[in-house]
């Protein structure tokens, strides 16, 4: 089997998947969701890491993969620190 | 580091990405939640790194310095009101990570001089990606320029950097439905010709100037849903980017990311009485019968003082405080709570109405009274908070506007009739403090203002609210 047909079938799966999960969030919580699923869109640094780190010698990758690896970094570290930010303060209260 | 264990250290990272976001729709484990998503996050990230297809590292070590500094300080620095924004922005940047590492990709398969050589000697074409990885290179480059340009258009409106208000020319959808199949059509032919890189860099362009198009067109007012589309993207072009990489744990995340985006645009539109068609594309044409604010608050509107008003509450029982973005925009969560810990001190029943698209996200306004504190049961959502106002003395309304239009449920010409609001004028008084009486994001009159039992406290919230407490404690 095609490694491909794995992937499409990962891919389905977990859309399905992200749709059960998120139709239970409340309101409250929604801004903090968005901001911390959008820093775990910020995988894209995975990515980005292969092709920085791939050795070439072609200018030209080397920038893409730098500009790829620095906005990825910016996406998942801001992120993830902002939405902590948001959440300690619903939790102070406690 | 065998490929077994990477996909197995892929597949945990993936796991932890799901108890994250599952944790994250609790107040209990939200913040675990977010934790866990992190350490999936680094789990993912170290494994990569220690991947044998990874050789050289200063360019990670750089962009990696530089985009932790960058996003820390962001995420540090940025002020809670402003949350919407920096959201568009990180957004953007996830687009633009996307497109960059598609492009790096396609740059890298392009046959070497060499290669080009043999290939005029022999008249026989080498290098350029397959078909699969193709299509999803130019799908990832597609969404991920959209993702990045829309984002900072979003940004720039929401930080007012350019007018909020819908911008368009004749013939705008239509350039973009040309934008739309030429990019599709261009994706289509680099299958055949995966070797063109001018194509491929004016797909870029291309993706680029359709993402400024599709968002120019949209109010300030429906911004919090093009965020939340927009976030959905990045997932989508991160799911494409992985592939293009045949990388999995990109492929679950990002599939993960692109589903919550879309339900959670999905809400915003539902609590909006809109369909998401209507959002992106039904602006421009309902412009035209706007009805004239003269007419509206003509000799009706009654202006009060921080004295007069503070005189009712001391009689009030019961006082609801419905927040707006006026209150975000003045900084005014702190006062609001001193003013409700005064009232509560004299034993009134305060509590807080909260409107699912009051702010400019849903839960902004949580947020923000949250960091000021404010006992989260206090807050109450619209369909419990509606049945208690004919029992309320007094709403005090801090910036919000079209979340109150009575328009929304009397008036069926009107752009938001259908729109579920707040019944505030069922109270006895209303007290609404704003600057002037100038419109909303939805650009219309409030009826509300007019009304014989609204008073109107004009005014920056903050300084009013100050004022307003001060008097109560004096008297």
């Amino acid at each position: 089997m095609d490694i491909s047909i794995i992937h499409v079938t990962l891919f389905v799966l977990a859309i399905f998947l992200g749709f059960e999960l998120i139709t239970k969030v409340p309101p409250t919580l929604h801004t903090p969701l968005m901001s911390g699923s959008n820093a775990i869109s910020g995988i894209t640094l995975v990515g980005a890491i292969l092709a920085a780190g791939h050795g070439g010698d072609q200018t030209l990758v080397n920038v893409l993969g730098f500009l790829a690896v620095a906005l990825a970094t910016i996406n998942v570290v801001g992120g993830f620190m902002v939405t902590n930010r948001m959440l300690a303060m619903f939790k102070r209260k406690d | 580091m065998s490929q077994n264990i990477i996909e197995i250290a892929y597949i945990v990272a993936a796991a932890l990405f799901i108890l994250g976001i599952k944790g994250l729709s609790k107040p209990k484990t939200a913040v675990r939640g977010n934790q866990l998503a992190a350490v999936g996050m680094l789990v993912a990230i170290v494994v990569t790194l220690v991947n044998s297809s990874v050789v050289s590292y200063e360019w990670i070590v750089a962009g990696a310095i530089v985009g932790a500094i960058v996003g820390a300080t962001l995420a540090v620095k940025i002020q809670m009101t402003a949350m919407p924004q920096l959201i568009a922005v990180l957004n953007g940047f996830g687009g633009g990570a996307s497109l960059t590492v598609a492009a790096a990709e396609f740059t890298k398969s392009q046959p070497t001089d060499v290669m080009n050589t043999v290939a005029q000697m022999t008249d026989h074409v080498t290098g350029g990606m397959g078909t699969f990885a193709m299509i999803a290179t130019g799908l990832a480059v597609f969404i991920g320029s959209v993702t990045l340009t829309g984002s900072f258009v979003a940004f720039a409106k929401l930080q007012e950097l350019i007018d909020g208000q819908p911008k368009g020319f004749p013939g705008m959808k239509a350039l973009n439905a040309l934008l739309l199949i030429g990019s599709l059509i261009t994706i289509g032919y680099l299958t055949v010709d995966p070797t063109n890189t001018t194509l491929f860099w004016g797909l870029v362009g291309a993706a680029c100037i359709m993402g400024i198009l599709l968002v120019m067109p949209i109010g300030g007012a429906d911004m919090p849903v093009v965020i939340s589309l927009l976030n959905s993207y990045s997932g989508i072009a991160a799911a494409a980017a992985g592939f293009v990489m045949g990388n999995s744990v990109l492929i679950i995340a990002g599939s993960l990311v692109g589903a919550s985006g879309i339900i959670l645009t999905q809400i915003m539109c539902v609590a909006m009485n809109r369909s998401l068609t209507n959002v992106l594309f039904g602006v421009m044409a309902e412009a035209g019968e706007a009805m004239d604010a003269d007419e509206v608050y003509a000799g009706k509107v009654k202006a009060s003082s921080p004295e007069e008003v503070a005189m009712m509450l001391d009689t009030a029982r019961r006082v609801v405080i419905v927040p707006g973005f006026g209150l975000a925009m003045a900084q005014a969560q702190h006062a609001v709570r001193d003013l409700a810990d005064s009232m509560e001190a004299m034993g009134i029943e305060v509590e807080y109405a909260i409107h699912p698209v009051a702010g400019r996200m849903p839960g902004h306004m949580n947020v923000l009274l949250a960091e000021a504190e404010v006992s989260y049961d206090k807050l109450k959502e619209m369909d419990e908070i509606n049945p208690t106002f004919e029992q309320t003395d007094v709403v005090i309304v801090i910036g919000a506007n079209d979340v109150t239009n009575p328009m929304a449920r009397e008036d069926k010409g009107s752009p938001i009739y259908g729109m579920p609001i707040l019944n505030v004028d069922k109270a006895k008084t209303v007290v609404v403090v704003k600057r002037s009486l100038s419109a909303g994001f939805a650009g219309l009159p409030n009826p509300l203002f007019a009304k014989d039992n609204t008073l109107m406290l004009f005014g920056d919230g903050k300084t009013a609210i100050l004022e307003l407490t001060k008097h109560l404690n004096e008297s």
